[in-house]
């Protein structure tokens, strides 16, 4: 499968504290693959790189066998990726309408009418709320908006950074099922999460962080067979199993 | 309603020259002009989040731009010193814009303060083009065979470009640009994850801010008359940063409330020279501590939007 994102060796220092610190992983044509770890393991990061809004101090970054590791972030989001900060990031003072806007500021005036009814057609509660506050939307509403403004520009590879976080988990669950639909048009997406059981659900593959590093790696299944990740991140003990016995990660 | 208010606003914004004394005109069109500065101000500082402390220093710019224009070329229509004023003043905003682009919070506001303390310097060693501290006079603006020559005339010229300006202000936030710089402002990361580049749009609301600047000091060279070095100290860049935190930052009609405040303030204090610095200091802790949004944010509490 040729391979929509392709990182190698990819390292990311704040001064002197790294972040990253050679991280190689792959993102095929329309799949989906997760990112694991514990708070500041280097997910956020790793995304912020692929994104432009973070300088790499080494490795290289492919999107789509191009070489993107020192393009600017606008140049990045034209060319078809695009990223969804963490914490819902919207523009509070802006209305839903404006924040959409933004999202297609590198979008061809012509082409605005159809990629907001396209939004729309995903998220018809942001059409009732179109001219209503961000900030004023409730916390799954302001992740749906966040998810439509970054798919204004139709990008090709999704980046999402805990989508589910602090959200209900109706709420959760609707977020994880638009992703499919997002994803059963095409577009390949690399899903941080904290909820490491709903996201192996949802992705072909993962990967598995710890202070900036790869520590496992493989399909779904095989990670939610290891045992390391069932106890760090599944929340399971060792040889334990069955639904009776999850808790939280 | 809305329409009815606009319109008994501009008559009367136009008949203000035959009510008012001829001081009272000349005090509205320093309104006018601080207004515009204040609206420039805003996209930068409102709009951006970049605090100049130096706006005193691009209007001095436009000012001295504008008088030596209209000295070299006695009789041209007023509207090409005028231009010249912004175009020169933008300039110097994008050579102060593009090395400030580094800078944030305290340092920007150090370098901006620095800016305006070196305009002063380079316009009193300029002294053959600027007459240094002696001052340069400024010629009657003239328009076809029209001279401006009196408060009354002058507010008719300082009116319609001060309208044009608050205009294109307002729309602005309209356009892809002025949702792009107030994106940043909101947030800056999600802006540049949205393809916003955020280094450009910086610099360009620098370059708006000093066009909008120059354009208010070429303007204010016409309405004064005579410009001398020590009129555009760093008191008057406080004072520009006090019209935007008491008008409301980030809105355009707060601008101009907090021009016309703040000038009519200085005017009424004119006996209190000396404690002005106090007075005005003290206005703007008042306003930061109980009126964060200025009186823009009051306005739409009063009238029952959420801020």
């Amino acid at each position: 499968m040729e391979a929509a994102l392709e990182i190698h060796d990819l390292a990311v220092y704040y001064g002197k504290r790294r972040a990253v610190e050679g991280v190689s992983l792959t993102v095929g044509r329309g799949e989906i693959v997760t990112l694991l770890g514990a708070n500041g393991s280097g997910k956020s990061t790793t995304l912020r790189a692929i994104s432009g809004l973070v300088r790499p101090a080494r490795g290289r970054i492919l999107y789509d066998g191009r070489d993107i590791t020192k393009t600017p972030a606008d140049r990045i989001v034209a060319a078809g990726v695009s990223h969804v900060p963490e914490g819902r990031d919207v523009f509070p003072e802006f209305t839903v309408l404006e924040n959409l806007l933004v999202g297609g500021h590198t979008v061809a005036r012509g082409e605005m009418d159809e990629r907001l009814e396209g939004a729309f057609r995903l998220f018809p509660v942001l059409r009732e709320r179109r001219l209503q506050l961000a900030g004023t939307l409730s916390g799954g509403e302001q992740q749906m908006l966040a998810i439509a403004r970054a798919l204004m520009t139709r990008p090709r590879l999704l980046l999402l950074d805990e989508p589910s976080l602090g959200l209900a988990p109706m709420l959760a669950r609707e977020i994880f099922r638009t992703i499919r639909t997002i994803n059963e048009d095409g577009v390949a997406v690399l899903l941080v999460e904290q909820n490491a059981r709903r996201a192996l659900r949802l992705a072909a593959r993962g990967y598995v962080l710890e202070t900036g590093r790869v520590v496992v790696e493989g399909t779904s299944r095989r990670l939610g067979e290891d045992p390391r990740v069932r106890s760090a991140y599944l929340g399971l003990a060792k040889g334990a199993a069955g639904p009776f016995m999850n808790r939280p990660a | 309603m809305r329409r009815a208010a606009l319109a008994i606003g501009a008559l009367a914004l136009l008949g203000w020259p035959w009510a008012a004394p001829p001081y009272f005109v000349f005090l509205a069109s320093l309104i006018v002009v601080n207004a515009i500065v204040a609206i420039g101000l805003n996209l930068l500082s409102g709009y951006t989040n970049q605090l100049s402390f130096g706006h005193a220093g691009f209007l001095a710019v436009g000012a001295y731009t504008a008088a030596i224009v209209a000295t070299r070329w006695p009789g041209v229509p007023v509207v090409a010193p005028l231009l010249a004023a912004a175009l020169v003043t933008a300039l110097v905003g994008l050579a102060l814009g593009i090395p400030c682009l580094r800078l944030e919070g305290l340092y920007l506001a150090m370098a901006t303060l620095a800016f305006g303390f070196v305009v002063v310097e380079a316009i009193l060693n300029l002294d053959w083009l600027t007459r240094g501290n002696d001052g340069l006079r400024v010629p009657v603006a003239h328009l076809g065979s029209w001279a401006l020559a009196g408060d009354r005339e002058r507010y008719y010229l300082v009116l319609p470009v001060g309208a044009a300006m608050v205009w294109a202000a307002l729309n602005l936030a309209r356009t892809r640009t002025g949702r792009a710089l107030l994106a940043i402002r909101e947030s800056e990361i999600a802006a540049q994850a949205s393809g916003v580049h955020v280094a450009r749009y910086r610099a360009l609301a620098f370059v708006v801010s000093a066009l909008y600047t120059g354009v208010a000091g070429g303007l204010f060279a016409f309405v004064v008359g005579f410009l001398s070095p020590d009129a555009f100290d760093v008191f008057l860049s406080v004072d520009f940063v006090a019209m935007i935190i008491v008008g409301g930052l980030g809105s355009v009609p707060g601008s101009v409330v907090g021009a016309a405040v703040l000038t009519v303030l200085h005017d009424s204090l004119a006996g209190f020279q000396n404690y002005r610095p106090l007075i005005f200091g003290a206005i703007l802790i008042a306003s930061m501590l109980f009126m964060p949004g200025g009186i823009a944010s009051a306005f739409r509490f009063l009238k029952g939007d959420r801020v």
